[in-house]
């Protein structure tokens, strides 16, 4: 009953972030504040849905894979966030 | 409504609008995005399917890889779209669009005729499923019970490759393959092309070893072998090998002779062409599979790379 309240509760915190992430992408004025939008849909976003899952997984080899993704999806989203932004302040086309 | 049911309407739905966007995107680049998007859930709904096999390779080759390649050709067709090019006129697009529906709509009337239950292999592909060894039905499929498609499937990949490469000029011929990439040796990409090909190495052969008996196989091993390689040829902390490397060409038809060759020995140990002697069917059915990961990866890494642009110093 507890891990159950825990994990709607965080799965329901993270997908929220991911909501806001998403407004944010659509409403923010330029490029360097639309990939702050996202990032803390990838951070908090998927962080909070991992939480939330970890007790469901059986065994410590799922609870590793599960944040296996979180940190390789946190690592793949840092790095693209910093070329872009690279690229939109030399001012490069961004679509 | 059951949650699930909830939840395939809702994905079935996204689908269809991402693909209606992506044809109607006027940009190439945004077109492209749009593709990618729509590969992307595409992998839902096979996985939704229990196909998972078909997702992974969904979201390795034809979102991941096809949309590496398709970015690169906007990006090149970009300079031409500034100024105003000559875009299909009215009655052809017309046209395609007429032609596009008439196959849209043959294809589902296809559909909805077939007979319920489908006519299905899959009792007979699972009835044999000990005959080699290997626990994942698809890979069984794919190597052994198809095993003609999957090598011509191989053969084609060669072929598109050579297709790629007669693009070169004369003078560059037998150079290196695309520009030479340079990055900050201190940046973040070259950074990340340090710190992620360790792990994806590992996680692509981990896919090859685990097709034997779980979803996975070499093609979806190769493609992420392949991606770790085009991440550290595009952070520039390697070039690609110039086209006419022997050890390159070697490597790149090593998967086909493999399979003829293993293919050829069973007219006389098995039964017939492409059959496994029983006895040995795991043991070769590996070997295939790790010399074809080679290849995948080596062809598909320079499909991306691109034709020769840079000469043999």
């Amino acid at each position: 009953m507890v891990r159950d309240v825990f994990t709607i509760v965080m799965v329901a915190a993270g997908a929220f972030f991911f909501l806001a992430g998403t407004v944010g992408l659509l409403r923010f004025p330029d490029t360097l504040t639309r990939l702050h939008a996202l990032t803390k849909a990838d951070n908090l976003g998927l962080g909070l849905v991992v939480l939330g899952l970890l007790l469901r997984v059986q065994g410590p080899l799922g609870a590793l894979k599960l944040v296996a993704v979180w940190l390789l999806v946190q690592l793949a989203g840092a790095t693209v966030s910093q070329l872009i932004a690279g690229a939109a302040r030399r001012g490069e086309p961004s679509a | 409504m059951t949650m699930a049911m909830a939840l395939d309407s809702g994905l079935a739905v996204v689908v269809l609008a991402v693909a209606g966007w992506t044809i109607a995107a006027r940009g190439t680049f945004a077109a492209v995005v749009g593709f990618v998007s729509y590969g992307l859930l595409l992998t839902l709904v096979w996985v939704r399917l229990e196909a998972v096999d078909v997702a992974l390779t969904e979201a390795a080759i034809g979102s991941g890889l096809t949309g590496a390649l398709l970015i690169g050709a906007a990006a090149r067709l970009r300079a031409g779209e500034a100024s105003p090019v000559e875009g299909p006129g009215v009655v052809l697009r017309l046209e395609i669009a007429v032609l596009s529906a008439t196959v849209a709509v043959a294809l589902a009337i296809a559909v909805l005729l077939l007979p319920d239950p489908a006519p299905t292999l899959a009792p007979a592909a699972a009835e044999n499923a000990t005959a080699t060894g290997l626990g994942n039905p698809v890979t069984n499929v794919l190597i052994a019970f198809r095993a003609m498609d999957t090598l011509l499937e191989k053969v084609v990949l060669a072929l598109a490759l050579v297709g790629v490469w007669s693009l070169a000029p004369d003078r560059v011929w037998g150079g290196y393959p695309g520009p030479r990439h340079r990055s900050d040796p201190h940046g973040v990409l070259a950074f990340f092309a340090r710190l992620l090909p360790p792990l994806g190495i590992v996680v692509g052969i981990y896919i090859l070893w685990a097709g034997a008996d779980h979803p996975g196989g070499a093609f979806q091993g190769g493609t992420i072998l392949a991606a770790m390689w085009l991440l550290v040829m595009m952070a520039g902390l390697t070039d690609a090998p110039p086209v006419s490397r022997r050890w390159l060409r070697l490597v790149l038809i090593v998967g086909p002779v493999v399979f003829l060759v293993v293919g050829l020995g069973g007219l006389w140990l098995g039964d017939a062409f492409l059959a496994y002697p029983a006895a040995h069917a795991k043991p070769l059915i590996l070997t295939i599979e790790f010399a074809m990961t080679l290849t995948i990866a080596a062809t598909l890494g320079l499909l991306l790379a691109g034709p020769p642009e840079r000469k043999l110093s």
